[in-house]
């Protein structure tokens, strides 16, 4: 048998349904694995002593019955969980415990998931290379000093890098596939109002959603079966007929339409993702799948939209944070100084200058100019999508339209940083489901992705693509364990 | 419509000037558990023991709306004849205070829940109606206490996220006992419905007086003042009087009044500006996408209205016809839903005249004197009503029946 800890979720929860493979021995793999690769810096908190004698709990009563029966997985610090550190990737979160589980989290618990640790991230998930977190940047393990991809780079870098099988990442505005994409993993951001947002810690409230990521497709579909659920709690869930992912995923997807967007050929677009994409066209060709040039004339207003619309939303999120409750406090000499201190210095610079943009827009005088013309873009951009998914089943597009970049190289141009998010913004602003499968690599052998976006509630029929592409190209990352001495 | 014919005015040299009064009543719904989460409304618990993860703004806390306030608002709106709108938005008023723990007020701003209505005031010139502009449904916030500790604020937060309902009227009302009159039977009508208990003292029902003057049969509306968070109706008549007045003043003088908003001092009785309007802040509203547009179906109301009793103009017009009481009678037994329920007790077994002049009598007088509400009388209705009985057909005299009251 190969390392435990390069194992998929599906091969290990196999071995642990066949009793080859205990959850102790399972969960000692994978802490030792990230023991020792502290380098990465994918861990905002560890919580390995507990996740091993959960572990050992379970072995002495296992429950076969269960989806992720004593599967150790580390998640994003963005989702709250009761008795451990959540961060947010904030110093003003820095020392915030909560007392409560998120629906997701709680979901994959009692599916049999033992939490290994919380992951680093870009604050309050707003940054696309996991260099705006307070607990410093994130190594892409494909090559040293590059990013991983943000928000969720601590996830993508720790599942690339087996320290996890799987795990968690949220996605306002492509989180969840850009690292994915970066780090030659699979992510899947759902159907918004899928997966609950209870318990999350908020960014943009009609834009986030929570999914999986993962090392295959199959893995993907059994997280999301998991994690997805209706819940009260929660007003924007929506209550609708979940399909069983993993067990009706199949690569049969003759006669499917695709929708190949002509706007998705933006200038300067790299020749590789140019090829990778002529590559992926030809894959479901190859699957029998239908072909169909496809306009979405307001693709190029997304950006903009969404940089009005996410920010408006932060703006107020984050108000709360206000050193008066909970979290990081500055003393100040009345409160208008203390919250001025709290906040000055709770906050970096990438949620600060969110922050001002979003007061800006949502300011009387500019309200109509920006935020309710980004509202009426965003409806336009949402009936793009209606429109075209008449006519098709699901739009296949690069993830990125670039692959991984290095450490710094953009942090000081927030705009080319934003650029990022050109493919994968406008699934959020429609609330569509969208996924990212490894599909090839760039002339450095860095991984690039494919991004394949569905109707609203049809992850059965996007996984099922994916599937059956993932099976024509058998990708398989270039991962050489550099950082480990 | 009687026309107003009992003008309240201020005069200055021969100058007469009219005060125009609109309200804004913060009413808090009668209802165990707050607008978006499920602590308890109790009043008087220790603090911050009804506080649950929502109201306090953890992170990841989301709001989900109760909908037995959705129901109270649409009852009272029902109550106030109002136009119900099926589908209504809620907005975050975004503003930093230390009992705000949100950071927002979730509040409902373009699209309310509740639209157009009226209120009929018994006025003793006649009937008056006040335009009701809007009911909307919004979050209390919590409560700081600057007086215990020294040097820190204190907050409670027992009432944040508790349910308010604020009704907004036209500028109709333009006089102090207009105001009086008004007040009185709004939370009569909220008190027929069970939807708020109208009780000031423990702030269920606090309003914000929005004042200007104008000279009389001037079409044009002056500036006005808005005098904030006001809890009795005393105070309400006595800032509405000291506000007039200053702005009269002002007028006189040929100084402009400045848009405003104010502070009613009731120790020293005078209003004393806040902020002014370049001042006023910013509350960037926009539409809680953490909740969506609240819809309500027209079958719904109509469940609704079935809940409905008979309110008080409806019960003093049987009143009227079916007992051949006064106007005068009427009203006073109607303003109360408890004194209509003891009025019609009693005379199920007795005369009404006897018991009419007894009731608002007698019985007023005692209740009056030992300070008790009528649901506590020392004489039930039915007490009353064999007095009555015994008064009727002469086997005790009036005398003897006042003295047993006593």
């Amino acid at each position: 048998m190969s390392e435990i800890s390069s194992l998929t979720l599906t091969e290990l929860v196999k071995n642990i349904k066949e009793k080859k493979l205990s959850s102790t021995e399972i969960t000692k793999a994978f802490v030792e694995r990230s023991q020792k690769s502290k380098e990465l810096n994918t861990y905002i908190t560890e919580d390995f002593s507990s996740a091993i004698e959960k572990a050992q709990k379970f072995d002495d009563k296992p429950n076969f019955d269960l989806k992720l029966p004593g599967i150790p997985i580390a998640v994003k610090d963005l989702f709250c969980t009761n008795g451990v550190r959540t961060t947010a990737g904030s110093k003003i979160l820095n020392n915030f415990i909560p007392t409560y589980e998120s629906t997701v989290t709680q979901n994959i618990w009692q599916q049999g998931a033992i939490l290994l640790g919380k992951l680093n991230c870009d604050e309050f998930a707003m940054g696309s290379s996991n260099e705006t977190s307070f607990f410093g940047n994130v190594q892409n393990p494909i090559d040293k000093n590059l990013v991983p991809g943000g928000s969720s780079g601590g996830s993508a870098s720790a599942l690339a890098a087996n320290l996890t099988p799987v795990t968690i990442g949220t996605d306002t505005g492509g989180s969840i596939r850009q690292p994915a994409s970066f780090t030659g993993t699979v992510g899947l951001k759902p159907t918004y109002g899928s997966c609950s947002r209870y318990g999350i810690v908020a960014f943009a409230s009609s834009l986030d959603q929570a999914g999986p990521m993962s090392k295959n497709v199959k893995d993907c579909a059994l997280l999301l079966e998991v994690m997805s659920s209706y819940d009260k709690k929660d007003s924007t869930s929506i209550d609708f007929n979940r399909s069983k992912y993993s067990l009706e995923l199949n690569n049969n997807i003759k006669g499917k339409k695709i929708g190949i967007p002509k706007e998705y050929r933006v200038d300067d677009m790299p020749i590789e993702i140019e090829e990778l994409w002529k590559k992926g066209i030809e894959h479901v060709k190859e699957c029998g799948a239908e072909l169909v040039d496809i306009s979405l004339p307001h693709t190029n207003y997304a950006l903009p939209t969404y940089y009005i619309v996410a920010p408006a939303e932060a703006s107020s999120n984050l108000a709360r944070y206000d050193g008066v409750k909970y979290g990081f406090r500055s003393h100040g000499e009345n409160l208008i100084d203390m919250y001025e201190k709290t906040r000055s210095e709770g906050f970096g610079d990438e949620v600060k200058r969110r922050i001002m943009i979003g007061t800006y827009v949502l300011s009387s005088g500019y309200y109509d100019a920006y935020y309710l013309k980004a509202q009426k873009v965003r409806r336009l951009i949402k009936k793009d999508f209606d429109v075209v998914f008449n006519q098709v089943d699901a739009i296949l597009t690069p993830s990125t339209p670039s692959s991984a970049f290095k450490i710094g190289e953009k942090t000081n141009d927030p705009i080319s940083m934003y650029l990022n998010d050109i493919f994968t913004v406008p699934i959020n602003l429609a609330g569509l489901p969208g996924i990212s499968i490894p599909a090839g690599f760039d002339k450095n052998d860095y991984p690039l992705g494919l991004q394949i976006i569905g109707k609203a509630f049809d992850e059965q029929n996007i996984l099922n693509i994916a599937y059956s592409i993932e099976e024509k190209i058998n990708f398989k990352n270039k991962i050489t364990d550099w950082w480990i001495k | 419509m009687t026309k107003n014919n009992h003008e309240f005015l201020i005069t200055r040299k021969n100058n007469h000037y009219e005060v125009v009064i609109g309200l804004e009543v913060h009413a808090q719904i009668k209802s165990n558990s707050k607008l978006f989460s499920s602590s308890s409304t109790k009043f008087g618990a220790e603090p911050n023991t009804q506080v649950s993860l929502v109201d306090a703004a953890f992170p990841g806390m989301l709001p989900v709306i109760n909908e037995f306030c959705v129901k109270q608002a649409i009852k009272t709106g029902i109550g106030l004849k109002a136009k119900i709108n099926n589908k209504s938005v809620f907005d975050r008023k975004n503003y930093f205070y230390a009992d705000l723990p949100q950071g927002y007020q979730i509040s409902q701003y373009k699209h309310p829940i509740v639209g157009e209505g009226k209120v009929i005031l018994d006025m003793p010139y006649g009937q008056k109606e006040i335009g009701i502009e809007r009911l909307h449904l919004e979050q209390d916030a919590g409560k700081s206490i600057h007086d215990i500790d020294p040097e820190n604020t204190l907050v409670d937060l027992n009432r944040s996220g508790v349910a308010l309902m604020e009704i907004v009227s036209k500028p109709d009302l333009s006089s102090p006992e207009e105001v009086n009159i008004y007040i009185k039977k709004l939370r009569s009508i909220m008190r027929y419905l069970g939807t708020c208990d109208g009780n000031m003292q423990e702030g269920s029902l606090r309003a914000d007086v929005n004042v200007s003057v104008k000279k009389k049969g001037e079409e044009k509306l002056g500036t006005r003042c808005e005098i904030k968070n006001v809890n009795s109706i005393k105070f309400m008549q006595m800032a509405i009087i000291y506000e007039a007045n200053r702005q009269v003043d002002l007028l006189e003088e040929e100084k402009t009044i400045d848009q405003e908003t104010r502070l009613f001092d009731t120790k020293k009785n005078e209003t004393r500006s806040m902020r002014s309007k370049e001042d006023a802040h910013d509350y960037r509203y926009f539409p809680d996408p953490d909740l969506l547009p609240l819809e309500v179906t027209n079958d719904f109301i109509d469940s609704i209205k079935l809940e409905i009793p008979e309110l008080p103009d409806e019960k003093k017009k049987r009143f009227i016809e079916k007992f051949k009481l006064t106007p005068y009678e009427a009203t006073i037994l109607v303003s109360d839903i408890e004194t209509s329920k003891y009025f019609e007790e009693v005379t199920n077994n007795s005369d009404i005249k006897l018991a009419t002049n007894w009731i608002t009598g007698e019985l007023f007088a005692l209740l009056n004197e030992k300070n008790l509400e009528i649901s506590e009388s020392p004489i039930s209705s039915r007490n009353l009503s064999k007095l009555i009985n015994l008064i009727k057909n002469g086997t005790i005299s009036g005398k003897i029946a006042k003295q047993y009251l006593k």
